[in-house]
């Protein structure tokens, strides 16, 4: 890919951010909008500055969080998968109850995690871990019962064993499923995240826009959704670019022969 | 008793399907001699292919008995280096690394597997391919890697199950003569299904015709050609003769292609 191309690719929706910021910005001063109702762009990053020492120690607490979270889900989301996977009847009997406990608004939880386990952080990683794991999960296993029949035959017929067939088959071929699902893992970890700070504790983004929010202070609100947006696709970024080293390969739409 | 490198003895497959049962195997004895390239033909359908998953220990037969050199392996694995139609190479590995794969999962040492395999991609003029992934090689290419990686596992025997099936014609005659003359530096003990009476003729020491199903060996045809051979085999007379007494044996007698099973 050329660097010029994929520069190309930016221009088209960073002008139409630009143009819309601007007419914000525009609207704002001409209707003459109170700025605890809709501050302007500017007014935003005015803040922002403003506040930046703040909203980078309540940063880092949220980014501690999610990535603690993120690590503890997709682990735990890993295991389950290997597991339902290698143990025989286990996914069958499992994986059903496994999908209708994605019924349960994990927002409810949060609630009831605060009564179990208090204020602390244990509470935060649990609902994390409860957001983080199935979409890691269902995609490790969905990717693992894709491999290729072909392959599988080949691989029984040189004398495989489970194992072998489960390290050199069926994992590497379940790798592109697996980003995905750690693609949506992670934005749903950030969400979390930022739900569980503003549920009790004190420290972190989901705190410091609860607190703004209490205080009318818009502006701060708007810049600790703007940080928190960037950590975003940050996160999703570096997910990316580890699924890009690690895949090098590429499938052919059509198969070779 | 002289071992042979496969011995089958009686063997007998029957598929129980829903609540009958489909009789595959009848009852098919033949072996294959230490160095010896035997080739099976038969209908579609008539369980080339059954009969290769009970040599590789996928299936049990029903009845019979699997020898190799002698031993009693019946329903054992890992026991032959295997070549399938379609290519079957990890998209994730490059040719180099499948062929190791392929090797350690044989019980090769890692070091042994990757000198061997390095050694003979240079041989046959496929080292520049060593590090390309599979799916950017075309359909022969890939399977000369796949016919390499059979012909580097440390078993015995190679059972190559219509290796050439998918190929265009061209392609296909190009593999015919690159695997012989490979074969023939090197002779192992070669199982080998096809369609192609011609290309069993170039190939084989010995051709196994299989009766439709239940299949049992319906005869058995010494190939007389000296070796080294080439394609100009094509031109003799006793090959033609030999071509359409085979094809004669496969003629149907309800008018349906003998091969294909279609009309
Ligand atoms: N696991 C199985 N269960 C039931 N029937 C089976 C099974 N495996 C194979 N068969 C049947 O056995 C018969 C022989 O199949 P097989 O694939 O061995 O034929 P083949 O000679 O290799 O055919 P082709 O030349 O088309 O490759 C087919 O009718 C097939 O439906
Ligand atoms: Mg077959």
């Amino acid at each position: 890919m050329g660097n010029s191309r994929s520069f190309r690719k930016i221009i088209p929706p960073a002008a139409c951010l630009l143009g819309f910021l601007a007419l914000w910005q525009a609207a704002v001063s001409l209707f003459a909008i109170e700025a605890w109702i809709l501050p302007s762009p500017l007014a935003i990053f005015q803040e922002m500055a403003a506040e930046w020492p703040r909203l980078m120690g309540h940063a880092a607490a949220t980014v501690r969080l999610t990535l603690l979270g993120f690590a503890a889900g997709t682990a735990a989301g890993l295991g389950l998968a290997a597991l339902l996977h290698l143990i025989p009847g286990a996914r069958a009997g499992l994986y059903p109850l496994l999908v209708l406990t994605q019924n349960v608004p994990v927002i409810v939880l949060g609630d009831l995690l605060v009564i179990w386990f208090g204020f602390g952080v244990l509470p935060k990683l649990i609902l994390l871990i409860l957001v983080c794991f199935f979409p890691v999960s269902v995609s490790m296993l969905s990717g693992l019962q894709q491999a290729d029949p072909k392959l599988i035959h080949y691989m029984r017929m040189i004398g495989a064993d489970k194992r072998q067939l489960f390290w050199k088959l069926e994992l590497p071929g379940a790798l592109s499923h697996l980003f995905s699902g750690l693609k949506i893992a992670a934005s749903y970890c950030v969400i979390g995240a930022i739900y569980a700070e503003a549920l009790g504790s004190n420290e972190g983004l989901g705190f410091y826009i609860r607190l703004s929010s209490n205080g009318w202070e818009t502006s701060r609100v708007f810049a600790g959704i703007l940080i928190i947006v960037l950590f975003s696709l940050l996160l999703f970024g570096v997910i990316a670019l580890i699924e890009r080293y690690s895949i090098r390969w590429k499938v052919r739409k059509e198969g070779g022969v | 008793m002289t071992d042979f490198a496969l011995e089958i003895t009686g063997i007998g497959k029957t598929f129980s399907e829903g609540r009958g049962a489909k009789r595959v195997l009848g009852d098919v004895s033949f072996h294959v001699k230490e160095g010896e390239f035997v080739s099976i033909i038969g209908p579609s359908g008539s369980g080339k292919s059954t009969l290769f998953h009970l040599i590789g220990g996928l299936e049990r037969p029903t009845s019979g008995e699997i020898r190799m050199d002698g031993r009693l392996v019946t329903g054992e694995r890992g026991r032959i280096a295997y070549m399938p139609q379609s290519a079957s190479l990890l998209p994730w590995l490059t040719v180099r690394a499948n062929i190791v794969m392929a090797l350690t999962i044989a019980g090769l040492d890692r070091h042994e597997a990757e000198s061997q395999t390095s050694e003979w991609l240079a041989r046959v003029g496929l080292a520049g391919e060593a590090d390309a992934y599979p799916d950017t090689l075309s359909g022969g290419m890939q399977q000369r890697v796949s016919f390499l990686r059979a012909l580097l596992s440390p078993q015995r025997l190679m059972c190559l199950d219509e290796p050439f099936g998918a190929l265009d014609a061209l392609t296909r005659l190009h593999m015919q003569t690159w695997l012989l003359s490979l074969w023939e530096a090197d002779r192992r003990s070669v199982l080998f299904v096809t369609h192609s009476i011609e290309e069993a003729l170039l190939l084989s020491d010995r051709i196994l015709v299989l009766s439709p199903s239940p299949a049992c060996v319906a005869r058995e045809i010494e190939v007389p050609f000296a070796r080294p051979r080439s394609e100009s085999l094509w031109t003799d007379p006793l090959f033609n003769e030999l071509k359409l007494e085979i094809y004669d044996m496969l003629k149907p007698t309800d008018g349906r292609s003998p091969l294909t099973g279609k009309r």
